[in-house]
């Protein structure tokens, strides 16, 4: 007769397609543009550097700027702070030089400031060298320099190819011709005679300021190197050894050949550097990421206060426990009492963690049968039953929970995170089901609820599935699609091929 | 032999599809949401509301003896039933033989249940009240007391048996019956004709009213545990008027997917005893055939709205007659 309910089911297919793209899309998103890891036990490593700068000011105004670490290949940036008292600051980025400037109208005595920074290591960009050559500057020598240095450049650029071979060469010839040398590094350092010198051979190169990050390290210095561009190929070239290549912990502090401290206002400034390494859940660094990336789309849970995401952890976990009864009911046909009660059971679970779970469990439901048998001789009206059951679970919970202090047993306290009202019907039910039914139901029932709900906790407790669903708010979507196509299954339960089995093995 | 084929006959899951088995998932999703419009679902959960509309249509049932519809009243059952010999009270929104009280006789104040135990008039009007406070309805909803008169077992089925009345379940599709099952009570199922609990299952052949297969908690049986009566002589009398009544009940709701429960009065011949409209699925086992076939026969037939009640149950005796196992 009434044929009313849609009997096409394509419009259905089409939101749970539209729902698993939406999801993977949102999931895909995240993982790309933020960083998010697949898996929660992806550590990083995070250099923290405190660089400390200390001078003494005169009473005047001071102005004092900062070189400071940029992303580079290697090293990203993730979040940096500075603590400095009574001083305005600002960073800046000229060109490609970042520098960190403070400021303050009057300032006398002493004085610290602090910059902190934390660089994630990147391995998989470490081998990238590239960047923009600096331009290259000719200085004119005259007399015995001239000759010294015309002398070592081409002795070196006989034996050499390339750039980078150069380079080498031209430090070799610096540590052999140790006369020639001394003679060159009397007015200038002998980084810049080295750079000088590639300049005049028609090669970019310039100094860099690098720091070796060694853990724990406290009052490291900024030692230079040789930074020798072949194109936009560069190379790292100590300058006392000729030794070509980055260290894996030398983080490049200053790479444009400028001053580390300018100070106006004061006088005998150091700058000291102290690290220390942390090996760092990925998804923390991304939180400390997404205060950099505000403006860019983000559906993550993370843009909240500390507080709220701890709720939501909670929340976003509920889908999978959802999704396990829903497959437990429909794909394998187990019987529970109440359809999501195993689910808010699994979750006083993860709260009370599962032996104590279990067993406040089987105590509160255990006792509370024995006072519902009680009660029901004395013939009283629904309501008022269920709501004398709620009463006694509560007193169960309370006089547990005293017992449990008592004797010391930290763990009983838990046994109030089970949900009272939930756990009061989940007996009224068994009793009935007792009554009308008999013990066998009451277990399978029972049985049936609990197996699910310690399914659901395994699952929801699982550090990759709280990880996942924690980070990948695009889930949900493919959860919410998962669970409708469950509800449109229409095969065979597990148990009711049990149920059916005799009626084709027959003969 | 391909993987398909092999799925298909070595396979439990494979084999029960090839039979036509309908599993629960298949049920609820393409013939009880398909046909079965939830706003009719109220017409068929609260029994006074079926018996009325039956009355309304000619459709026989039970004697109806009084309502009870609150705690005030609960004092009035003795007068309700006084000089009936026998009644039965059941909650209006009760399922699966809950809360179902038949008395049998009352000799001198005191009431016996149909297995000779004796019960006071007090317990009885406790029953009444947990049956208003909703023991026995769905989500424990409060829920009223029909006080109906005693079913008396037709002769037929006297030998079969034990203590309760047994009733004959037939699934209605689109007005079409489809399948049927009779259920005995037995000891075991402390009287109660509901196949969970321990009643016997006879299926029964849609042309003749014959028995075909019997169980009793899903395995085969051949004789009623208790009177030990072969079940290969179980027939139901007046067959066809059993049949029209079913169909009858199709018509009185527009339910398309029906479980009807018919009784035989020894007396007043074929009564609707309860509509259902989730009827269960082991009425396939008491078979040993699956719906599924059946009911995509029924759906193929372009406008079944046109068959008269005399057509359908000439079409399915034709249809979905079946050899006795017995
Ligand atoms: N009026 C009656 N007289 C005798 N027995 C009855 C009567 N009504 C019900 N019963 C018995 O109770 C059983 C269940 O009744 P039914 O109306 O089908 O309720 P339910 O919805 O709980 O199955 C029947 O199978 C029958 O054995
Ligand atoms: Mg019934």
């Amino acid at each position: 007769m009434s044929k009313s309910v849609s009997s096409t089911r394509v419009p259905l297919y089409v939101l749970v397609l539209g729902l698993i793209g939406a999801g993977l899309f949102l999931t895909f998103y995240r993982h790309y543009t933020f960083d998010v890891p697949w898996l929660p036990d992806a550590k990083r490593q995070i250099w923290s550097i405190e660089a400390k700068v200390e001078f003494e000011a005169l009473g005047q105004p001071v102005k004092l700027s900062l070189a400071v670490p940029d992303n580079q290949p290697g090293f990203e940036r993730v979040s940096e702070h500075t603590a400095s008292p009574g001083y305005g600051l600002a960073f800046v980025d000229e060109g490609v030089k970042r520098r960190a400037e403070w400021s303050i109208r009057e300032a006398k005595g002493r004085q610290t400031l602090y910059y902190q920074v934390d660089m994630l290591f990147d391995e998989d960009s470490f081998n990238v060298t590239e960047g923009v050559p600096p331009v290259i500057e000719t200085v004119t020598y005259a007399g015995p320099e001239q000759t010294a240095v015309t002398q070592l450049l081409q002795r070196a650029r006989a034996r050499s190819a390339d750039a980078f071979t150069m380079t080498r060469e031209l430090i070799a010839e610096f540590n052999n011709e140790t006369q020639l040398a001394q003679l060159l590094v009397q007015q200038k350092s002998r980084e810049r005679r080295l750079v000088e010198m590639l300049n005049l051979a028609g090669i970019p190169a310039r100094v860099v300021q690098t720091l070796f990050l060694e853990d724990g390290r406290r009052r490291q210095t900024l030692v230079s190197y040789l930074q020798v561009f072949s194109g936009d190929q560069y190379a790292l070239f100590d300058p006392q050894t000729g030794q070509q290549g980055q260290m894996e912990n030398q983080l490049l502090w200053e790479q444009n050949s400028s001053s580390l401290l300018d100070l106006v206002g004061g006088r005998d400034s150091a700058v000291t550097f102290s690290i220390i390494s942390q090996e760092v859940p990925a998804s923390r660094i991304y939180q400390e990421k997404v205060a950099h990336l505000k403006n860019a789309m983000d559906f993550s849970i993370h843009s909240l206060p500390l507080e709220e995401q701890a709720m939501f952890k909670g929340i976003l976990l509920i889908p999978v426990g959802v999704l396990v009864v829903v497959i437990m009911r429909i794909l394998v046909g187990i019987r529970t009492s109440g359809t999501f009660m195993p689910v808010l059971i699994a979750l006083a679970f993860i709260q009370t963690s599962l032996i104590t779970g279990l067993v406040g469990f089987f105590l509160i439901v255990g006792v509370g049968l024995m006072i519902r048998s009680y009660l029901s001789r004395h013939n009283l009206l629904l309501v008022a039953r269920i709501s004398a059951v709620i009463i006694s679970v509560i007193v169960i919970i309370a006089a547990f929970s005293v017992l449990a202090y008592g004797l010391g047993l930290a763990e009983g306290l838990k046994v109030t995170f089970f949900p009272m009202i939930i756990l009061s019907w989940t007996i009224e039910r068994m009793s009935i089901l007792w009554e009308e039914e008999g013990a066998k139901e009451v277990f399978i029932q029972g049985g049936g609820s609990l197996l699910v709900a310690v399914l659901a906790y395994l699952v929801m407790i699982n550090p990759i599935v709280r990880h996942l669903m924690f980070n990948f708010i695009g889930l949900q979507f493919v959860f919410m699609a998962l669970v409708l196509m469950c509800g449109n299954y229409t095969g065979y339960r597990l148990s009711e091929l049990r149920r059916f089995k005799h009626l084709v093995q027959e003969r | 032999m391909n993987l398909l084929q092999y799925w298909r006959e070595r396979t439990v899951y494979g084999r029960l599809a090839g039979k036509g088995i309908l599993g629960m998932n298949c049920r609820n999703i393409r013939y009880i949401s398909r046909y079965n419009p939830r706003t009719l679902y109220p017409l068929v959960d609260d029994k006074l509301k079926t018996k009325t509309l039956a009355l309304e249509h000619g459709v026989n049932v039970p004697d109806l003896i009084g309502v009870i519809d609150n705690q005030h009243d609960v004092r009035k059952i003795a007068k309700m039933t006084d000089g009936i010999p026998g009644f039965c009270i059941k909650p209006a929104k009760g399922s699966g033989g809950k809360g179902i009280l038949v008395i049998d006789r009352v000799v001198d104040g005191v009431y016996y249940k149909t297995n000779g135990q004796p019960i006071s008039l007090q317990d009885i009007q406790r029953h009444i009240s947990n049956i208003l406070a909703g023991l026995f309805s769905l989500g424990g909803k409060t829920d009223f007391a029909l006080v109906e008169s005693l079913i008396k077992v037709d002769d037929a089925f006297r030998q079969f048996t034990h203590e309760g009345v047994p009733d004959l379940r037939v699934i209605v599709f689109r007005g079409f019956p489809v399948m049927s099952m009779m259920r005995l009570s037995c000891a075991s199922s402390k009287g109660k004709a509901n196949l969970h609990q321990g009643a016997v299952g006879v299926g029964i052949s849609m042309d003749t009213g014959g028995a075909v297969r019997a169980v009793q908690s899903g395995r085969p049986v051949t004789h009623h545990p208790d009177t030990k009566q072969p079940l290969s002589e179980l027939v139901v009398p007046q067959w066809i008027g059993m049949l029209e009544l079913a169909c009858a009940c199709y018509d009185m709701t527009g339910l398309g997917y029906l479980g009807v429960d018919l009784v035989l009065d020894k007396n007043r011949g074929p009564l609707l005893l309860e509509l259902n409209a989730r009827p269960g699925l082991s009425i396939q086992v008491a078979n040993n055939a699956g719906l599924l076939p059946r009911l995509r026969r029924i759906e193929s037939i372009k406008k079944p709205e046109k068959f008269p009640i005399v057509e359908r149950v000439a079409y399915s005796r034709t249809h979905f007659a079946a050899q006795s196992d017995l």
